[in-house]
């Protein structure tokens, strides 16, 4: 079982049965599991894109905080990753 | 911040779920098959693998992302490494579902690295299986090496249970057997009555005494397991009041190909009269879904009668499935029975009510209960020529 609290320090992975794709039908990023799919829309799928099973939590936010200089998207990251993380879309790696 | 995690709202311009059933050949003789009753007329017309593989391009293309692989039972075929590696590759979300029957180490290992999504293990007969469980034959132990081969593989064991009047009461056992072989999932649903079912309805509708006590079982050992396993116990829709959403609609989201490249709205529709359905060597997928007069007969509203027409549930249930209303009613244009607003609904409380009644023990059942085999197709098939 995953850790209730997000770790911020420990590269993150896609959950083993996820996939993550761009739908062009859906004109959208989205995350397809057994039977069904999760559409990710605008910034949501923009971070999951980063998820590679190397970066972490501060990672991912550096990184973006370096793309968009000036913008305080620190929150709105975490907040998707906790909730992605919460839905056990995404996992911590030891 | 976008919303996140939403379903989408807009309506799709294709399927997004295609379900292949790549043969109806099966080496079983489960009495509650929902595969046609006359599914031996298609052993001679089944479509190549390139049929099958323009057929996931061209849904794909749709915007189709989750393709499942069944049948009959879909290993019979030798093709289906190719069809995962290919559909996988497309874009796919691909779920495999069979009884086991089939799977080896080369085969499993191959769908692995082809990029198989899930594998989704099915009981067969379980009277059977269950009595070879209780005296530890055979074929609990072939379905053992297989739900370790899939273990082995890294994938979740998800186990579909067909439960039906005359393995209800051997709910204790059946949770033993699941947990025993280690599975991750287990849905616990009761066989719908179409096809190779409703001729055997009568043998396998369990009593509510039946489907309490199944229900209760199901509840202890959740307690009793907590998360290690996933239980989901599924009623017959005859003890529901209002039908079932049936695949969320006709036309909406769900896309089903038969062995012969007959393009369906779902499994059963094969049945329903009046409907000259498309056959994938004849048409694309995209003519097939959003022009053919069968994909539009029973999409949206406007064929609904009364009382769906003016009924709040119609958005939501979409007045249950075609199929239960022609088989039952006469007419796929009618409620679903299910429906207590039903002026048929009757012909359901009659079935529960006749299922209540005392029934002959399973050893006196089992030589007159139908068993879906190609003998009992082809004489269906006579019959009706």
């Amino acid at each position: 079982m995953s850790d209730p609290i997000l770790v911020k320090d420990r590269p993150l992975s896609l959950q083993k049965q996820f996939r993550f794709q761009w739908e062009p039908a859906q004109e959208s990023y989205v995350l397809l599991y057994p039977e069904g799919l999760i559409k990710l829309p605008g910034s949501s799928g923009e971070i999951m894109k980063l998820i590679d099973g190397s970066k972490s939590v501060d990672e991912i936010i550096a990184y973006l905080e370096e793309q968009f200089p000036g913008v305080d998207l620190k929150n709105d990251v975490l907040d998707f990753l906790e909730h992605a993380y919460g839905k056990n879309w995404i996992c911590t790696n030891d | 911040m976008e919303k996140i995690g939403s379903v989408p709202t807009i309506k799709p311009k294709g399927p997004l779920w295609v379900n292949a059933e790549i043969t109806y050949k099966c080496p079983l003789h489960c009495v509650f098959c929902y595969n046609p009753l006359d599914y031996a007329s298609t052993f001679k017309s089944e479509l190549s693998t390139d049929d099958w593989l323009k057929v996931f391009r061209q849904s794909r293309d749709l915007g189709a992302v989750q393709l499942g692989i069944s049948g009959g039972e879909p290993l019979m075929r030798d093709d289906v490494e190719i069809m995962v590696s290919e559909a996988s590759q497309m874009g796919y979300y691909v779920n495999l579902l069979t009884s086991g029957i089939g799977l080896t180490e080369k085969r499993i290992s191959a769908f692995k690295e082809g990029g198989l999504g899930q594998i989704q293990l099915s009981f067969q007969d379980s009277t059977k299986e269950l009595n070879d469980f209780l005296s530890s034959t055979k074929t609990f132990e072939l379905k053992s090496k297989v739900a370790k081969l899939i273990k082995e593989h890294d994938y979740p064991m998800v186990l579909n249970v067909v439960l039906h009047r005359l393995n209800i009461d051997h709910m204790d056992q059946i949770l033993e057997m699941a947990e025993a072989m280690g599975a991750d999932h287990v849905e616990l649903a009761n066989s719908q009555y179409y096809a190779w079912a409703l001729k055997n309805r009568s043998y396998l509708m369990p009593s509510e005494e039946q489907l309490r006590k199944a229900e209760e079982t199901t509840n202890r050992f959740r307690e009793k397991i907590g998360n290690k396993m996933k239980l989901y116990f599924i009623v017959p829709d005859y003890y529901a009041n209002r039908p079932k959403a049936c695949m969320n609609g006709w036309g909406s989201v769900f896309l089903n190909v038969a062995p012969d490249g007959l393009a369906l709205p779902c499994h059963e529709a094969r049945m329903l009269p009046g409907l000259t359905f498309p056959n994938v060597r004849d048409h694309d997928m995209e003519w097939i879904w959003n022009e053919s007069p069968a994909f539009n007969a029973y999409r949206g509203e406007s064929w609904m009668k009364e009382p769906c027409r003016s009924c709040d549930d119609r958005t939501k249930d979409f007045g249950g499935c075609r199929c239960q209303a022609f088989q039952l009613t006469g007419d796929a244009t009618n409620t679903d029975p299910v429906c207590d607003k039903s002026e048929h609904h009757h012909v359901i409380t009659e079935q529960v009510e006749l299922a209540q009644k005392p029934q002959p023990p399973a050893a006196d059942i089992k030589p007159i209960i139908f068993y879906r085999d190609d003998k009992n197709s082809k004489a269906l098939i006579a019959e009706n020529s």
